[in-house]
């Protein structure tokens, strides 16, 4: 066992190297952003704020966050805010694992709870956002679904998230408020992927949340349903305890979830906490 | 020759094989007609255009021009019929080329390509079962060939459990088991071994004349046979013609023995560069059809009484002015010629002359033209009978003798040097 | 000094520089250790109850019949395309060649797409078979499609080379025999190359239970109809990491036994 870990050692550290050579040119690293660092900012507040600030957020907050984090530069002259975008249970399983991270911002309660009991936050997760289902359909809705009801039908071939993902989870919340029971053609294990089929035209409609229609606005038809507000998914989002910048982190947290955070997120249709 | 040849084809080749290609990338412009129960040697260097008139004959390369015609069917007929070449198009309206199974012409080839995933027994017995004979019947005859080429031993062996002689005699077995229209034979021994080729030959030898006599068993009666071949022995032992190939034409054509002895083109004179005395082997050699006798060592597959032929190598011959003496350890021939021409090779001297009939009129002294140039010319003043023989010997013991055109001499030649080798007759 | 003299001269039996040891054995490493890993990682006690959820056996289940279904496909259609690549002339040869390998080293994901623009509801072929009534896509079908769009390149490769190693004398006897082409592929042409036709319908295989990227986009993902164990693992992950590490080790040891196979045969090959 003792010499596995050894060989284990080197073959992970001989990969690393080789792989942060690879690497060097995206510019994530410390090193290239300092000195990026414009030489006319004031050096007090350069010391507390100038750096790096790495945030893990869920998929769905991609178009939203890239905005804020463009926003949360201007306001904090030197610094860099980078996104690591991926499935929310992706980014806990990775935070657990030790990828540098200074935010976590989770689409669902579960994955942050994960992270909390692994003692990785810094301090309590703060809910700033919800998002809720809606239908999309091909554009001009060709099979004219008008409630969720109507998604039951047998020649309606429907495509939605898969339980074991936080929009699955919610579809399965408002099929219990319902009291519908669904027989999805397809149970995907993304929004992207159910929106992509949808797209496509191979299905003829999908439960994807509200801000995932926005997105895709124009590639297909938005149905609202008022069943939706029976599963309401909270996004919590927290600064983590490993972070380089635990200030920073703090203060991005906080303006996600403040005014500056609202006025975004609202415009892109997630609702209020 | 050719233009005889085109003009009769109909009426001289309705019967036996007749092949005519022109291949221009290759070069080759040819024609060969083998009658049936006949065996053609079809002889010249690497590159001559052999294996090309093989290969249109087995339906493996179509030819720009050319005609292929087994027994009265048209197998081939390609290109225009209007060409002055050497190749009848022949009157055709639409081409034929039919494919390799549908012309009945078996190939046997260098190697002997018996299929590795099939038994011995198999093997033979594909031929029957693509003809569509049943397992069992297949495999009886696939038995009785096996028999006749003496392997039935080894029935169940795989390809590759069997030496080299042994496969390619199951490779004739098999070539022959598919019951050939013709035949064609693609270097059959030249990949064998100095003791395996013998072998292969003297197999060949036997199975190609019994089906020359219609003995096989179920066997359609002489199918004509095409071989290809750069040893003269192979001619010597399975043709009764032999058509000598240079540079893709035809430049010599007739019995086997003759081309050889008496070669008439340079490249045939290039490929016999062997003494050849033609005769009836006896127990200690070859009792040579123009009279002498001679001591040799009998090939293993040649017996006193055949048609047979003793070669030995220019090399091997001392020449003397006087009649040597007889040899104290080993037996001596010592044979009475007249020379004919003296021509310089290199260190060497290559002294050609015929064999005299009558070892009594020999006498010593210049009785030549005195000509000291290269003659190559035929026999003057000898029956065209007489075998021609050739020396090597070094420019000095030349000179010693003093040979020129019309010196009469003695050829000296080791019984051990003379391998006596059966001929077809 | 003395030592790596020693050293040298027992290498030099081996015909090898003694630098090259090093990196191959990290290189061996880099391959095995996370193989190595996935077997540590796996929660033993829960094991067999993972492997024999419901969820898991359908996926095993659905991938063996998909994947069987999909080499059929691969050898009915791969065979005679490796045959006419290997045995005939005619232009634009080598572009098909190239054509037919591109799946090999296509990202999975856009196999996909391209077949959903092939065969889905709006492409170039699917809205002729939506006439007809047949729905391709969410469809077991569809996932058999998938597979064997990446790994027919897989047998046709294999094949094709075994077929050109082979040459093509043995066919030229066996026709001078009086066999018809009928009769040559079958009595001689594909004996011959059983060994490399064996080894490329192992690999077909196991592309196809492999399949992710493809089947992802193109098939959908439901219990039982198109979700696959590699698709499952991925689901799985989402929930329940010691479900997935499972499953993954099914599909490790189900890779090892092809290749151990596929080197068996090869090896043993006439």
């Amino acid at each position: 066992m003792r010499r596995l870990r050894l060989v284990a050692l080197a073959v992970a550290g001989t990969a690393a190297l080789l792989l942060s050579g690879c690497a060097s040119s995206t510019p994530t690293g410390t090193a290239s952003s300092t000195t990026t660092t414009p030489a006319g900012s004031p050096s007090s507040s350069s010391l507390v704020s100038t750096g790096t600030l790495t945030v893990f957020a869920a998929a769905s907050l991609k178009s939203t966050f890239t905005t804020l984090g463009e926003q949360f530069e201007k306001a904090h002259a030197g610094v860099d805010v980078t996104f690591s975008f991926a499935g929310s249970s992706d980014l806990a399983t990775q935070i657990q694992n030790g990828a540098p991270a200074d935010v976590f911002a989770s689409a669902d309660q579960a994955n942050m709870t994960k992270v909390v009991d692994a003692g990785l936050t810094a301090a309590a997760p703060v809910p700033f956002a919800t998002n809720v289902l809606t239908i999309v359909t091909p554009p001009g809705n060709p099979k004219g679904v008008a409630t969720f009801a109507d998604l039951a039908e047998s020649g309606t071939a429907l495509v939605v998230c898969a339980p074991q993902v936080p929009c699955g989870a919610a579809t399965e919340r408002v099929e219990k408020a319902t009291g519908v029971t669904l027989t999805p053609v397809s149970e995907e294990s993304s929004v992207t992927d159910v929106l992509t089929k949808v797209e496509s035209g191979e299905a003829d409609a999908g439960l994807v949340y509200v801000t995932d229609a926005r997105g895709a606005a124009g590639k297909v038809t938005e149905v609202t349903f008022p069943e939706s507000s029976g599963a309401v998914n909270t996004y919590p989002i927290a600064p983590l305890s490993g972070a380089a910048q635990p200030e920073l982190a703090k203060d991005f947290a906080a303006y996600v979830a403040g005014p500056d955070g609202r006025a975004v997120l609202q415009a892109a249709g997630f609702g209020a906490p | 020759m050719s233009a005889r040849a085109a003009q009769s084809s109909v009426a001289a080749h309705d019967r036996g094989l007749l092949v005519a290609a022109e291949v221009q990338v290759r070069g080759v412009s040819a024609q060969v007609h083998v009658a049936p129960g006949e065996v053609v040697a079809l002889l010249g260097a690497n590159g001559a255009g052999k294996s090309t008139l093989l290969g249109v004959a087995a339906g493996m390369l179509r030819p720009d021009r050319g005609r292929v015609e087994l027994d009265g069917e048209v197998l081939l007929a390609v290109g225009s019929s209007g060409g002055s070449g050497a190749v009848p198009g022949g009157p055709m309206n639409r081409p034929v080329d039919l494919p390799p199974h549908r012309r009945g012409v078996a190939l046997l080839a260098q190697e002997p390509l018996l299929f590795p995933h099939l038994s011995v027994l198999d093997n033979v017995a594909f031929g029957p079962r693509a003809a569509g004979a049943s397992r069992r019947a297949a495999r009886d005859a696939a038995a009785r060939w096996l028999e006749r080429v003496d392997l039935t031993h080894l029935a169940d062996r795989r390809p590759g459990q069997l030496s080299g002689g042994q496969a390619q005699r199951v490779a004739v077995a098999r070539a022959l088991a598919a019951q050939p229209r013709a035949l064609l034979l693609d270097e059959p021994m030249a990949a064998l071994d100095v003791t395996a080729a013998p072998e292969v030959r003297q197999l060949l030898r036997r199975v190609l004349s019994e089906a020359q006599d219609g003995a096989g068993p179920g066997q359609p009666p002489q199918p004509p046979v095409l071989l290809v071949t750069h040893d003269p022995l192979d001619a010597l032992a399975l043709a009764d013609r032999a058509v000598v190939l240079d540079a893709g034409h035809v430049v010599e054509e007739g019995p086997v023995r003759e081309v050889l002895s008496q070669p008439r083109s340079a490249f045939a004179a290039r490929l016999a560069e062997l003494n050849l005395l033609a005769g009836t082997a006896a127990a200690d050699g070859l009792r040579a059809e123009s009279g002498p006798t001679v001591a040799g060592v009998l090939d293993p597959g040649c017996s006193a009484g055949d048609a047979a032929v003793a070669v030995f190598p220019p090399a091997a011959v001392a020449i003397h002015r006087e009649h040597p003496a007889t040899g104290v350890s080993s037996p001596r021939n010592t044979i009475p010629v007249l020379v004919s021409a003296v021509e310089p090779r290199g260190a060497l001297v290559r002294v050609r002359g015929s064999v005299e009939a009558d070892p009594a009129s020999i006498s010593p002294g210049n009785s030549g033209p005195g000509d000291s140039g290269p003659v190559d010319s035929g026999p003057v003043g000898h029956p065209a009978a007489a075998p021609v023989l050739a020396a090597d010997i070094t420019a000095a013991s030349a000179a010693d003798l003093d040979l020129v055109p019309g010196s009469r001499v003695w050829f000296a030649v080791k019984a051990a040097e003379v391998a006596v080798h059966a001929a077809r007759r | 000094m003395l030592r790596s003299g020693q050293q040298r001269s027992a290498q030099q039996r081996a015909g090898l520089p003694g630098w090259a040891f090093a990196p191959a054995a990290l290189g061996a490493a880099f391959v095995v250790l996370p193989l190595v890993a996935v077997v540590v990682k796996v929660d033993w006690a829960a094991f067999p109850a993972l492997v024999t959820s419901d969820a898991s056996l359908a996926a095993l289940r659905l991938s063996l019949v998909t994947a069987s279904c999909s080499t059929a496909v691969c050898l009915l259609l791969g065979v005679p395309l490796a045959l006419v690549l290997a045995r005939c002339s005619f232009p634009g040869l080598r572009l098909l060649r190239s054509l037919v390998l591109v799946p090999l080293v296509l990202p999975p994901v856009v196999g996909g797409i391209a077949l959903l623009y092939t065969f889905g509801r709006q492409g170039l072929l699917g809205s002729s078979l939506e006439v007809l009534g047949l729905r391709i896509a969410f469809s077991t079908a569809a996932v058999v499609i998938a597979q064997a769009f990446v790994a027919m390149p897989f047998l046709v490769l294999s094949l094709e080379g075994a077929l050109r190693g082979r040459g093509t004398r043995y066919e030229q006897v066996a026709a001078t025999l009086g066999a018809s082409p009928s009769i040559v592929l079958r009595r001689v042409t594909l004996p011959l190359v059983l060994p490399g036709l064996a080894s490329g319908t192992v690999l077909a295989f196991a592309r196809s239970l492999g399949e992710f990227g493809a089947t992802l986009t193109f098939a959908g993902s439901l219990q039982g109809v198109t979700r696959t164990l590699p698709l499952e693992v991925y689901l799985q992950r989402e929930s329940d990491a010691r479900g997935a590490v499972a499953l993954s080790l099914v599909l490790v040891v189900v890779a090892v036994v092809v290749i151990v196979v596929t080197r068996g045969r090869r090896t043993e090959g006439v």
